[in-house]
This record gives C-alpha cells, sequence and structure tokens, in this order.
C-alpha cells in the first residue's frame, strides 16, 4: 500500500476494522471524537452498525449489549468519558464479554484540557469499577502501534472474554506521523471460541479456574443469560460463597495466570548498563531519544518499553530490572506506574520518577538529567 | 409479528418453575405484569431462542430469569441500552425490556432517545411510584404529597408524566394502564408486534411501601390519574420506519466516501540533513493545519519522514491555530520541537500564541514572519515577506500556502514542486488550481 500521512485515531479505526470490528457505538469527546467519525463511515460498509450514542454510558450499553449478540465492538472516548464507562466496566467483567474500548487520554482531572495530552489515566484503568479484579491494557506509542494494538486488543477481548482498554493518548490519537499500516505484522485473527451448537450451554462454564467459557451468541442456537449480579456458571443468581469465591478466581485467573501471554514489551539492553529506564506510551519515544543521545556521549544505558500495561509484565520487568542500581521511569503524569516497578524493583535499586503534567511531553533531556546521564 | 417459526406444539408458558416462584410480596402488582408478559408470549407464540428479555435493577429486575427465553440483567437504570445493542446487532430478534419507575428517573435520557430514535424494542415500565428494593424511597413518578422514606412531609415533587414525556420524545406507539386492566396480556402482545419503539406505563401497587403509607389501591389509583388529567389506553400511535431499517437505507442510499487512502509515493530528493522542526503559527481559518498536512505530505514524497501535531483552542474557528511539522531521514522519536529550526507565523493570533518561543528562538532558527506583524526580539535570522499582500491578490484562504511556499524555496528543504504535488493530488480541482497560484506567488517572493 505504501506510507500514508496518517493520525492514530485513524490508525485505531482501521486496526479494528483489519480486526473485524461490526458494531461501534460512542459519544463525541476531544481528543477522541474522530474515531467516531471513522467508524460511522467504515463500519457500515462491512455491514455493521456503527452510532452515536445519547452519552457515554449508553456507547456502552450498547457496545455491551451488540458483544453479546455476536458482534466485534469498540468504543471510544477520554478521560472523563471513561468515568462514565466505569460502571458498565464491571458489568463487562462480570458478564465476560469481549469488547475493546479506546481510550484517548487528555490532560485531566474533571475536563482538564481537552486539546491537550496526559497519560494520567493509568491507574483508573487498572482500578476504575468497583470489585478490583484484574483488566487488560495495552498502549500504543506510534501511530503504526496504535493500528496494531487495536488489531491486538480485539483478539484479547475475544480470547479472554473480557474488556480490553486501549490506553492511548492525545499525543498518539490526533498527531499524524508518515506510516505503512500493511507494512506492520500482524498475528492471525483470533474470534470467541463459541459453544457447541448441540447440548446444554453454560454461559461461564469452566473446568479449569483459568480456562476461558466458550460463548453462545444471545439469538444464536443456545437460550443465553447475562447478569449483573453474583451468579453461577449458568448466570443464575447465587448466595452460596463458595460458588461466589470460584467464579472470582476464574476472573481473576483467567487474566493473571495468562499474564505471560498477554505481555507484549520491547527491549533495548545494552551490555554492562548501569541505568535501565522503563517507560510506556508516547514517553518511551522521548525515552529512546534520551537513550540515543547518552549512548551517543559513551553512558551505558539499558530501555525497556511496555505495550503491555495491564495485567503488569512482571516477568520481563523482574528480568530486566534484575542488578539494577538506578532505574528511571518517565511518565506523562504524577508516577503512577512508577508504582507498580517499585514493588517489583529489587531493594537496593533506586527507582526514580520524570514526573510532568503539564500538557508538554517529558524531554529526552529531562530524562537524561534525572538518570544523571548528562 | 416480528418471529414467526411456531413449534409443532405450541407453548403454553414461557416462565419456568425450576428456580421457585416468583419472589415478589403478596399482592405486588409485579405479579401481573409478569404474568401478563408470559400471556403476551404465549399469545404470540414466538420461538424463546429468539426473544430477549432486559432487567435492570429494582424488583421488577428479578423477572427475566423466570422465563424460558434468553435473559439479560444489567444496570440500574440502563436496560434501555443493553436492548438497544442488541436489537441493533440483531434486529431479527424480539428485545423486551423491564424497568420501573425508579430505572426510568435515572436513565430517563435512555427513554427519551429510544423513543426518538424509535429502535423497535418493547419497554413495559412496572410504574409502582416508589423504590421497592431499597426501602421505599421516592421516585420520578411519586405523586405530589405522596409519603415515602425519603418524603415524610409529602412529596413536594411534580411526578414525571412517563407516556407524555416518551410521546414528546417521539415515541411511536405508547399505552398507559393499570395492573387492573384484563386486556393487559392482549396489549403486551401489541406492543410486541409494533416494529418500532413500544411503551406501556403499566401503574401498579407496591404492597410493601407505598401502598400500605399512602392507602394506595385501584380506586385512588383511578383518582391519581383523575387529579393529574391522565388518560389511559393507547395514547400515540404514530408507525413510522424503524431505526436499523432506516439507517441500512439510509446508508446505502448515501455518498460513498472515497477509499481514504493516500499513500505516497517517493518522487523527489531531499537536503535535510538532521531532524528539522518547522513551527507554523496562524489563525484560525487560515487553513493552518490543512496546509501543515500538505507540507508534510510533500516531505514525504521527498523521502522524508514526518510527524505534525497541533494547537488550537477548543472552539476551532477563532483565536490561534498552530501546527508542529518534523522532518528527517530518520525514524522520529520525540515529536515535540523544544528548539525549531524554522519558525513561520503568518498572523497576529499566531505571534500572540507564539511570542515567548519566538522570544526564546536559538540562532540556528530562521523566523519568517508576514512583514506587517510586529515582532519581537530574537536571535532567530529574520525573514519578512509580504504574505498577506499577496493572498489578498490570489485567496486569503491561501496564505499558509504562500507562506510554506517561501519558506521552503528559500530553506531548500526539498523541492516546491514537492509542494505543488501534494496540493494537486490531495485537493480538489479549483481549489487546487488557487492554490498552486499561491504556491508559485510565495516561492516567487523568496526567489534568490
Amino acid at each position: 500500500m505504501g506510507r500514508e500521512f496518517l493520525e492514530g485515531n485513524e490508525a485505531i479505526a482501521r486496526g479494528a476494522m483489519k480486526a473485524r470490528c461490526d458494531f461501534f457505538a460512542g459519544y463525541p469527546i476531544t481528543p477522541a471524537s474522530s474515531i467516531l467519525h471513522y467508524m460511522l463511515d467504515l463500519v457500515p460498509q462491512v455491514g455493521g452498525v456503527a452510532i452515536q450514542a445519547e452519552d457515554e454510558i449508553a456507547s456502552m450499553g450498547f457496545c455491551i449489549g451488540a458483544a453479546m449478540a455476536g458482534r466485534k465492538a469498540m468504543t471510544a472516548t477520554s478521560g472523563p468519558g471513561i468515568s462514565l464507562y466505569s460502571e458498565n466496566v464491571g458489568l463487562a467483567q462480570m458478564g465476560e464479554t469481549p469488547l475493546v474500548i479506546v481510550n484517548i487520554q487528555r490532560q485531566g482531572p474533571a475536563t482538564g484540557s481537552a486539546t491537550k495530552g496526559a497519560e494520567g489515566d493509568i491507574q483508573f484503568t487498572r482500578w476504575g469499577t468497583s470489585g478490583g479484579l484484574p483488566v487488560i491494557a495495552l498502549s500504543p506509542a506510534t501511530v503504526g502501534e496504535a493500528y496494531e494494538l487495536t488489531y491486538r486488543a480485539f483478539n484479547l477481548a475475544e480470547q479472554f472474554r473480557a474488556p480490553v482498554f486501549l490506553l492511548a493518548s492525545k499525543e498518539i490519537g490526533v498527531t499524524r506521523e508518515s506510516v505503512d499500516l500493511d507494512a506492520i505484522k500482524l498475528p492471525p485473527l483470533v474470534e470467541r471460541r463459541r459453544a457447541a451448537p448441540n447440548g446444554e450451554y453454560l454461559p461461564h462454564g469452566f473446568d479449569k479456574l483459568r480456562e476461558v467459557p466458550p460463548m453462545s451468541d444471545f439469538g444464536g442456537p443456545h437460550i443465553a443469560r447475562y447478569t449483573t449480579s453474583t451468579h453461577d456458571k449458568a448466570a443464575y443468581l447465587t448466595t452460596n460463597p463458595a460458588v461466589i469465591q470460584e467464579m472470582i478466581d476464574h476472573y481473576t485467573a483467567k487474566i493473571d495466570q495468562a499474564a505471560d501471554d498477554i505481555t507484549l514489551v520491547k527491549e533495548d539492553f545494552q551490555e554492562g548498563a548501569d541505568i535501565l529506564i522503563i517507560s510506556y506510551g508516547i514517553i518511551s519515544r522521548s525515552a529512546a531519544v534520551a537513550v540515543r543521545q547518552a549512548r551517543a556521549r559513551g553512558k551505558r544505558v539499558s530501555s525497556l518499553v511496555l505495550q503491555t500495561l495491564y495485567p503488569v509484565p512482571e516477568k520481563a520487568i523482574l528480568s530486566a530490572i534484575n542488578g539494577f542500581r538506578k532505574v528511571i521511569v518517565p511518565e506523562m503524569n504524577m508516577g503512577q506506574y512508577r508504582l507498580e516497578i517499585e514493588r517489583l524493583a529489587p531493594k537496593e535499586a533506586e527507582v526514580i520518577g520524570v514526573n510532568k503534567m503539564n500538557t508538554a511531553l517529558v524531554s529526552p533531556s529531562e530524562i537524561e538529567r534525572a538518570g544523571g546521564l548528562l | 409479528m416480528k418471529t414467526s417459526s411456531a413449534p409443532e406444539s405450541p407453548y403454553t408458558t414461557y416462565m419456568t418453575s425450576e428456580i421457585g416462584p416468583l419472589p415478589y410480596c403478596p399482592g405486588c402488582g409485579h405479579h401481573v405484569v409478569v404474568k401478563a408478559l408470559d400471556k403476551a408470549l404465549v399469545m404470540r407464540q414466538l420461538d424463546p431462542k429468539k426473544v430477549v428479555i432486559v432487567t435492570d435493577i429494582g424488583c421488577i429486575g428479578l423477572a427475566d430469569r423466570y422465563f424460558i427465553t434468553n435473559a439479560f440483567h444489567g444496570l440500574h437504570g440502563r436496560a434501555i441500552t443493553y436492548a438497544c445493542g442488541l436489537k441493533l446487532a440483531r434486529p431479527e430478534l424480539t428485545v423486551i425490556a423491564l424497568q420501573g419507575d425508579g430505572g426510568c428517573g435515572i436513565g430517563g435520557t435512555h427513554l427519551l432517545n429510544v423513543a426518538r430514535r424509535n429502535i423497535g424494542i418493547t419497554l413495559i415500565v412496572a410504574n409502582n411510584f416508589n423504590y421497592g428494593m431499597t426501602g421505599g424511597q421516592h421516585s420520578v413518578t411519586t405523586p405530589t404529597e405522596g409519603l415515602t422514606a425519603t418524603t415524610p412531609w409529602g412529596n413536594v415533587e411534580q411526578p414525571m408524566d412517563l407516556c407524555g414525556t416518551a410521546i414528546a420524545a417521539g415515541a411511536a406507539w405508547v399505552y398507559r394502564t393499570t395492573m387492573f386492566d384484563k386486556e393487559l396480556p392482549a396489549t403486551m402482545a401489541q406492543a410486541i408486534d409494533q416494529p418500532g419503539f413500544a411503551m406501556i406505563d403499566v401503574w401498579e401497587l407496591c404492597t410493601a411501601y407505598y401502598s400500605p403509607r399512602n392507602k394506595l389501591d385501584k380506586a385512588a389509583i383511578d383518582n391519581l390519574l383523575k387529579k393529574y388529567e391522565l388518560k389511559v389506553g393507547l395514547l400515540a400511535d404514530k408507525p413510522r420506519a424503524e431505526y436499523s431499517d432506516r439507517y441500512r437505507k439510509a446508508y446505502e442510499a448515501g455518498a460513498r466516501s472515497a477509499s481514504g487512502r493516500s499513500p505516497i509515493d517517493v518522487q523527489y530528493d531531499n537536503a535535510v540533513d538532521r531532524q528539522t522542526g518547522i513551527v507554523i503559527a496562524g489563525s484560525a481559518g487560515q487553513k493552518i493545519r490543512s496546509t501543515a498536512t500538505l507540507f508534510a505530505q510533500a516531505a514525504m514524497s521527498s523521502g522524508l519522514d514526518a510527524t505534525q501535531k497541533d494547537d488550537y483552542p477548543i472552539t476551532v474557528m477563532t483565536g490561534h491555530s498552530l501546527s508542529e511539522v518534523i522532518v528527517s531521514n530518520e525514524r522520529i522519536d520525540y515529536t515535540a520541537i523544544d528548539a525549531p529550526d524554522y519558525f513561520v507565523v503568518i498572523s497576529q493570533d499566531g505571534l500572540k500564541r507564539a511570542r515567548a518561543r519566538i522570544e526564546q528562538l536559538p540562532e540556528t532558527c530562521t523566523l519568517y514572519a508576514e512583514e506587517s506583524l510586529g515582532l519581537p526580539d530574537t536571535k532567530a535570522r529574520v525573514v519578512r515577506l509580504p504574505w498577506a499582500a499577496t493572498a489578498r491578490k490570489i485567496s486569503r484562504l491561501s496564505i499558509a500556502v504562500i507562506a510554506l511556499a517561501a519558506m521552503l524555496r528559500d530553506s531548500e528543504l526539498f523541492p516546491v514542486e514537492a509542494f505543488a504535488t501534494a496540493i494537486s493530488k490531495a485537493q480538489k480541482p479549483a481549489i487546487a488550481e488557487t492554490n498552486l497560484k499561491a504556491v508559485e506567488a510565495g516561492a516567487a517572493l523568496a526567489k534568490k
């Protein structure tokens, strides 16, 4: 196809279509609105439905209903909208609903700065609904990755029957870049495992806790049931503590125990490095420049970039961090993911945050200064 | 009828006894509503696999699981949203939402919008004037002076006329009745038959809270109807095309957008020797952002990578508009421009926004400016050109093209022809023609 000059939001829409998304509902919000525009154009072309809902709560409600009726659904918003998605995120976890939720982060809290970037919704994504169960969240750093990780988010949503967050930001969503999307290698498409048409259907049937139950769509060959309330494998309400715990253990295990399969990281390790930079999202690009500049000055420095933020890629972080006495964590927030690094870092390691939340990018020189790399 | 796959032996009930009797208090109106729905389904003999009963929170929300149909139990006040999602995804399904008056309050916007959109679901409201599940608090339909847990001196709020509200929002089919209506099953069947949105508001007794506190019985419900001058029966019957039908037809009749794909081949050379940052500062309406995009596409056709970030106020038609373009032969990682190589100031709005940055520009930077602007002191090399005067001769919408053509001619980053090619490729012929003149005029201003 060749190179195009695309903004991240268009790449996200293209990634969704590549993953055969056929349902979209969203509500206008800067800087995510253009995803709604692209999807309103693209989705009907494949026989699907894209609709502007009356608010963010309805966007999620439409998507959850459609996903349970067999559609591959996506919604997109920014921080204020994620706040309104919160309760339905819990519902999607409870009902094991495959769904992709795009967050084009902007400066918050509250309305904040609508047209300005930040990456301040990191822990909010992890703990953004009641109950505290694990979520899956991917974070792209470039327009090309926005395409790739949206596609992968659909695969993960289908594979794990779970809501999957794409944590992008204004800096990726509405920044244009020269990119050749067709040159990006994608894994095979994953579709949800569907229950055999004959025989009994348990909406949440599993043997091993980490097993993802096969689905049957509403309107399909079985009677389907779905509930927001505490329930058993048949989706009937239960008050039996043993059954309740088993279901909670199942929701937890299917994601946490699959962390290694969900892990996507990029390593740039240097022999003899004594400083490690761990970054994600747009700031990983500042980190890349900092690493190049520092190395050019003869410093030895390694870099780990996380594309999977949740479940925390603990194995990759532990293996990278081992032996380092100084770990730099630059973020476009006041130090949210640093909490995850601090709990994994060896006791003797100093974990230094480089934090800024004034709508400007953390610059390479700010990272170098904090790391003593200048 | 929406689905016509009648089974060999007809269904005599759509309810299951497997999970025990209905959980409602003695005398509660929900018994009547749920059983009437069962009878309506029996009348229509729908395939249970093609029926979804959607509920949310509140006592009526416990009903879905007693049916042998598909069942969906969601968040408080949001039944309509899941019902719409299911119906939009599979228009062949019969989707019936059961909500209480509480749900109609918290989810009021969904009621307005499903009515307006005419999505073909059936909404049955079990309206018992209070929140029975949480202790008998007042709801949006609690009558004035009604006693509830949260209106101990009598309700001071006006009750909401759910049917009138839905009708005002454009509902195609609306019916109000009470739990004492013997025709309720047939009315529900009629509602299910509607291709568009249909709503039945059923006034009921809550025997746990509202009825004993307010001595509400059949006669008192009739008195309430009289007091508020509300009619029962079919209140709206204005069928119109269902949403999914209209959606599909509108799409099929609509103009197809072009594929939107515009790959850029490398046709030109460039003279860029390092990552180069260009800031373009102007006003809203001066086509700053779209011209910056054309400039970046021209850079790509000259073999460069490019990025573009924009800065503009949330109200897009006023104030400044600023674009930052980076071009490089290497991959561009950091997309901010801390030390610009080129700064292009086109208008007073742009100057105002960029003044602090201009004061800090390094001597390695070239500042191109509309000649009428009063510039602050700067270390940058300054080139002033009569862009506004030139634009007056061509088109005021071309001022950014003129400015960037001049900058390109002076800087020689890549050929001016690349910019012209990008314009010809991306713009409609009439606009491109004007802008090609602008390229020529801009380049002529900077001719060495």
